[in-house]
């Protein structure tokens, strides 16, 4: 079973598309996207083992960092572009996200929200840094060195030319669509996915009607 | 058009029991990228495994500079396992069980296949210096003729380490319909500038030796002493300072304390020179200048205007590279390179870092991660291609 964010992206994808996963894992969601919907899919990861599992899937993925390897890639070179729950660790998120917006038609990224109620009430209560269901390393160990709240995400987003074209709440009960500047989904999702074009970029239909585009 | 033989070796055979392989000379003649033509030739080869009915699980193993088409069996000379004998053979990650695998030796080589040590029809002598100067290029359309001459039309990979890594690339540059999927090790798709400069030490060493004689050495004594101090200092290159350190340290060899001389003080010298004689005994100093030069010429990109990522403008094949991250001969950067070209062409591109302190010959040894890599990629191909 895939795990339900990434229900959650797959299902925002169109058939017969190109698709790069940056942090692909074990490449479930690839292998889930290349078997249900036929999507051309390439991965990048970090860790060798997990590029190792991959490779046996007959995936296509790439050993590397988004930090370094995106500038790498050509400009439009992918239909869909996704980063899930990996954006917090990168060392540049504005760069980074840059790269995705250049690089995919469009982009999908998720992350955990630190504006969640849990996380405020943590810190308020216990004067410490919050450890989470979502979050749970100790502060000197995560390797999430750069968290956001949704509100924070949305302005970066905006900021780096970004059009939101479709937002959700991703909690344990499952995931419902938001709209990315409201107070509530930044004090009550765990996390969010986010579905974005480059604004003003390449005239650009609705997925759906992009199918067998690739 | 083509003719079956038992291949002639450049020494005499040691171990008699141990398979000889093939030769096949073509009458065709091989056009070269020098402009010459080479005809007759031979290439010398070893098959492993069957080939299936559907003719559909073959696999081509390129060797690398001093290799020769003994991958996965006793070397009729030396008597030693093939040099990738942890890689190739029944149950191994490249399966002889499932898959027909080729290995051919490189023209210009010296275990069968025509080389400077082979007989000019014109002169009835060795060609020595006479034989064209070969690119890796050259090599690859021999071995093509030779896949055809087995009757395969496509393979199910082409791979190889190391100068075997650019013939895989050149493989999928030359014939982007003849393989389903490519896989190089340990390699680059240009030789470096420091690369380049290694081997001119080595070519250098073997040209001091008066015995080399210009080349004019088959009647006479070989060039030993300059073809071992090439093959000492190319073997440093292959290793890495890790490795060098763990297995040798500054241990001395055979004696409680140093010489105040310049006998072989240190293990790691006496290594060296193991190395390098042990080399001579089956290797040809004109192979090595000629194969080493067609390493310094391969450039990938140079045939498509510099842009490397035209050179797979065609490809079909999927890809899976893989690098070791002491390799500082063919290092991850190089490696990484040719990963970034196959993407912008959209190809279908696997990249592998394996974590070793071995250095270039990582790809030789037994490094788990590699073997457990090269497995799944070839399930994956196999399952692909509907290979049982």
């Amino acid at each position: 079973m895939l795990r339900p964010d990434l229900a959650a992206i797959a299902d925002m994808i169109a058939p017969n598309t190109r698709v790069l996963d940056i942090g692909c894992g074990d490449g479930a969601l690839l292998e889930h996207l290349k078997q249900t919907r036929g999507v051309d899919g390439r991965g990048i990861e970090l860790s060798q083992q997990n590029v190792n599992h991959c490779v046996a899937r007959g995936l296509s993925v790439l050993q590397g960092d988004a930090d370094t390897d995106l500038a790498e890639y050509p400009s439009q070179a992918f239909d869909v572009v996704i980063l899930s729950q990996t954006i917090q660790a990168t060392r540049s998120p504005a760069k980074v996200l840059a790269d995705l917006l250049r690089i995919g038609k469009r982009t999908i990224v998720s992350f955990p929200n630190f504006g969640h109620w849990r996380v405020r009430l943590s810190l308020l209560v216990n004067g410490r840094m919050p450890r989470t269901r979502a979050l749970d390393y100790p502060w000197y160990e995560t390797p999430n060195i750069h968290l956001c709240t949704i509100r924070d995400f949305t302005e970066m987003a905006k900021d780096a030319g970004a059009e939101i074209e479709k937002a959700l709440a991703l909690n344990a009960s499952g995931t419902s669509a938001i709209h990315a500047d409201a107070p509530g989904p930044n004090l009550f999702a765990e996390g969010a996915i986010f579905l974005m074009s480059r604004r003003g970029g390449v005239a650009w239909g609705p997925t759906a009607g992009r199918a067998g585009s690739s | 058009m083509a003719q079956t033989a038992n291949p002639v070796f450049l020494r005499p055979v040691s171990q008699p029991e141990a398979d000889p392989g093939k030769a096949i000379t073509f009458s065709t003649p091989l056009t070269l990228d020098c402009g010459r033509t080479l005809s007759p030739f031979t290439i010398a080869y070893m098959t492993y495994g069957t080939l299936n009915a559907a003719r559909s699980n073959a696999i081509l193993i390129c060797h690398a500079l001093t290799g020769d088409q003994f991958a996965a069996s006793r070397h009729p000379l030396t008597g030693k396992p093939g040099w990738w004998d942890i890689m190739v053979g029944p149950g191994k990650p490249i399966d002889t069980d499932r898959f027909f695998v080729i290995c051919s030796n490189v023209i210009g080589g010296c275990m069968g296949s025509t080389g400077p040590a082979s007989i000019d029809p014109k002169t009835g002598k060795p060609y020595a210096l006479d034989f064209p100067v070969v690119t890796i290029r050259d090599m690859v359309r021999a071995q093509a003729m030779l896949i055809d001459a087995l009757g395969i039309e496509k393979l199910l990979c082409v791979t190889g380490g190391s100068m075997g890594g650019m013939q895989v690339l050149q493989w999928a540059a030359s014939f982007p319909d003849r393989l389903a999927t490519a896989m190089p090790l340990a390699t680059a798709a240009r030789h470096s500038a420091q690369n380049i400069a290694f081997h001119e030490v080595g070519r250098q060493a073997i040209m001091a030796d008066p015995d080399w004689n210009g080349g004019q050495y088959y009647e006479s004594a070989n060039p030993a002493k300059g073809l071992a101090v090439a093959r000492m200092a190319a073997h440093i290159t292959y290793l890495s300072e890790a490795a060098l350190q763990r297995k040798f340290g500054r241990e001395l060899q055979d004696r409680d304390q140093i010489s105040f001389g310049f006998g072989a003080d240190f293990q790691v010298e006496s290594y060296l020179h193991h190395q390098g004689m042990t080399f001579v005994d089956r290797f040809d100093a004109n192979s090595y200048l000629y194969i080493t030069r067609a390493m310094d010429y391969f450039d990938l990109a140079s045939g498509y205007k510099g842009v490397l990522a035209d050179a797979f403008r065609d490809a079909k094949a999927r890809f899976c590279l893989i690098s070791f991250t002491s390799d500082w001969l063919f290092p991850t950067p190089e490696n990484k390179r040719i990963a970034h070209a196959l993407n912008a062409t959209a190809a279908n591109v696997s990249f592998v870092e394996i974590e070793s302190d071995k250095g270039h010959d990582a790809f030789l040894l037994d490094e788990p991660e590699m073997l457990a890599t090269v497995r799944g990629f070839l399930n994956a191909a196999a399952a692909e291609n509907g290979i049982a």
